[in-house]
C-alpha cells in the first residue's frame, strides 16, 4: 500500500492537504462552470426541433451524472471505511450523501422543466426518471440510516453496508426499470431523436460536466473539513488551529 | 466464588473432536427447527401479515372502484404491492426479540458460521410469512377479478419472488436491529431495493393473464433468487455484527 494512502487515513493530513486544494478547485470549477454556462446558454446553436428548450440540458445532463457518480464514490469510500477501518472514509462517505440527494433532486427538477416543453407534462413515467427517483430514494434512505443511529462510527459502518447494497441495486433496478418501461409505453415518451450533436453543442456539456466535477470535489471537500473539526474538536491539532486563528 | 464460576459457565459447550456437529447444512436444519418452533409459540405474528395483505387487497376497490373490469387490470399490481407492503411489516421482528433476550449475541459468538444461520433464520421467516402469503395470493385474485389464466403466474411469481422479498428486507431488519424506531426506517431502506422484484413479479403475472410466455420473468425472478441468496446473507451477517456490537 502506498504512503499517501496511510496517510489519507489521517485526519490531520487529510485537513491540511484539503486545505492546499480547495482554492485550485474552487477556481477551476466556477471557471468552467462560468465558460461552460455561457457558451451554452448564449452560443451553442439552437436544436432544430426543440429549439431554445433544450437548452436545459447544459444543466440536467451534468446534474444527472454527478448524482451518479457521487453514488459510486460514497460506496467506494464506504467500502475503504469497512475494510480499512479508516476514519477518513467514513467521513467523506457521510459528507457524499447530502451532496448527491441535492443534485439528484437538481436532476429531476431541471427534468420535469425540460419534460414540460417536450413531452407537455411535468412527469412522465420514464425509465430515465425513474431511475433518477430510486436512487434519489436510496440516498434518502442511507441519510435516515444515518441520522437515527447515535454512535458515529456504527452509522457509518451501517451506511456502509446499505450504500454497497444499493450499489449492487443499482444495475439491477436501472435494467428492470428500463425493461419496464417498454413494457408498458413503447417508445410514446422519448426525447425526439437528436441528430449527432454537432461539437458546438457537445463541447461546452463537456466542459460543464467537469465543472461539475469540480464543484462535486469543493463541496466534499468542504463539508469534509467541517466533520474533521467536528470530531477531531477535542484533539490537540485542533485546539492548536483555533487558537492560531483567533490570534 | 463459585457463584462466579456457575454464571461464567458457557451456554453451549464445545466439543472439538466431533467436527460433524457443525456441518452446515446440520446447523441449516436445526436453525430452522429452532425457528419455526419459536414462530408457532407466536401464532398471532404468523397471522398478522395476513390479515394485513388481506386489508391492503380490500382497500383498492374502495378506493379506486368496485368495478371488475378497473380492478382486473389493477389486479398484478395491487396483489404484488400488499405482499411487498405484508413482507416488509413482518420483517422487524426477524432479528428483534432474538436481539432483545440476547440470543442475537449468543448467535454472534458461537462458532458455526453466521452465513448459514442468517440463511436459515430468513428461510424460516419466508417460510411463515411468504409462503402463506402465496397461497393466500389466489383468494385475493379472485376477489379482484384477476383471471382464471392469471392464477398460475401470480402463484408462481409470488413463490419465486417472495424468497428475495425476505433476503432483502432481512438486510434492512439487521440494519435497524439495535434502532428504538426500526420500523419505518426498514421501509425506507428496503422499498427501493425491493422495485426490480416488484416489475418482474407483475410483468409475470400480466403475461400469464394476457396469455403470453411466463417462463422469462420467471427466469429473472429466480436470477434475482440466486443472487439474493447468495449475497444477501453476507450482508445480512456484516450488519448483524456491527449492529449488535455498536
Amino acid at each position: 500500500m502506498p504512503r499517501w494512502f496511510y496517510q489519507l487515513a489521517s485526519p490531520r493530513w487529510c485537513y491540511q492537504i484539503t486545505g492546499k486544494l480547495l482554492p485550485g478547485f474552487a477556481i477551476a470549477a466556477g471557471l468552467l462552470i462560468l465558460f461552460g454556462t455561457v457558451w451554452g446558454l448564449a452560443f451553442a446553436p439552437p436544436d432544430y426541433q426543440q429549439g431554445n428548450s433544450f437548452r436545459i440540458i447544459y444543466l440536467h445532463v451534468p446534474t444527472a451524472y454527478m448524482a451518479q457518480s457521487i453514488y459510486m464514490t460514497m460506496a467506494l469510500a464506504g467500502a475503504i471505511g469497512l475494510i480499512w477501518k479508516m476514519k477518513v472514509a467514513d467521513m467523506v462517505a457521510k459528507s457524499c450523501a447530502p451532496i448527491g440527494a441535492s443534485l439528484a433532486v437538481l436532476a429531476l427538477a431541471t427534468g420535469a422543466i425540460w419534460g414540460k416543453p417536450t413531452w407537455g407534462s411535468w412527469w412522465v413515467w420514464d425509465a430515465r426518471l425513474t431511475s433518477m427517483l430510486i436512487l434519489l430514494f436510496l440516498y434518502l434512505g442511507i441519510m435516515a440510516l444515518n441520522s437515527a443511529i447515535e454512535s458515529e462510527s456504527t452509522a457509518a459502518q451501517s451506511t456502509a453496508v446499505l450504500a454497497l447494497v444499493g450499489l449492487v441495486n443499482i444495475p439491477i433496478i436501472k435494467y428492470s426499470v428500463d425493461w419496464w418501461n417498454t413494457l408498458h409505453q413503447p417508445a410514446t415518451f422519448k426525447i425526439t431523436e437528436k441528430p449527432a450533436m454537432p461539437p458546438d453543442m457537445w463541447i461546452p456539456l463537456l466542459i460543464l460536466v467537469i465543472g461539475f466535477y469540480c464543484f462535486f470535489a469543493v463541496v466534499l471537500m468542504m463539508r469534509l473539513r467541517n466533520e474533521i473539526i467536528r470530531r477531531e474538536r477535542r484533539s490537540g491539532w485542533v485546539r492548536e488551529l483555533l487558537m492560531q486563528q483567533r490570534g | 466464588m463459585p457463584m462466579l464460576e456457575t454464571k461464567l459457565q458457557p451456554l453451549a459447550v464445545l466439543e472439538p473432536d466431533s467436527d460433524t456437529e457443525y456441518r452446515p447444512g446440520r446447523i441449516l436444519l436445526l436453525t430452522l427447527k429452532r425457528e419455526l418452533r419459536l414462530a408457532l409459540r407466536r401464532r398471532s405474528d404468523l397471522v398478522n401479515p395476513l390479515i394485513f395483505f388481506l386489508m391492503v387487497a380490500t382497500l383498492f376497490p374502495l378506493g379506486v372502484s368496485p368495478e371488475p373490469s378497473v380492478l382486473a387490470t389493477l389486479a398484478p399490481g395491487v396483489v404484488w404491492v400488499a405482499a411487498l407492503l405484508s413482507t416488509l411489516l413482518a420483517m422487524d421482528s426477524l432479528f428483534r426479540s432474538d436481539y432483545e433476550d440476547g440470543s442475537l449475541e449468543q448467535i454472534l459468538l458461537s462458532p458455526q458460521p453466521l452465513f448459514v444461520v442468517v440463511f436459515g433464520k430468513v428461510l424460516a421467516h419466508w417460510m411463515m410469512t411468504g409462503l402463506p402469503l402465496t397461497l393466500m395470493a389466489p383468494l385475493i385474485g379472485v376477489m379482484l377479478f384477476l383471471p382464471a389464466e392469471g392464477m398460475g403466474g401470480l402463484v408462481l411469481s409470488l413463490l419465486i419472488g417472495t424468497p428475495t422479498l425476505s433476503l432483502v428486507g432481512a438486510i434492512g431488519a439487521a440494519l435497524t436491529v439495535g434502532l428504538r424506531k426500526g420500523g419505518v426506517l426498514i421501509s425506507l431502506l428496503v422499498l427501493p431495493l425491493y422495485i426490480p422484484v416488484l416489475i418482474f413479479g407483475t410483468a409475470a403475472v400480466e403475461a400469464a393473464v394476457t396469455g403470453l410466455p411466463v417462463a422469462g420473468h420467471l427466469a429473472l425472478l429466480g436470477a434475482l433468487l440466486a443472487l439474493g441468496a447468495a449475497l444477501a446473507p453476507l450482508a445480512i451477517a456484516a450488519a448483524l455484527r456491527i449492529s449488535v456490537s455498536g
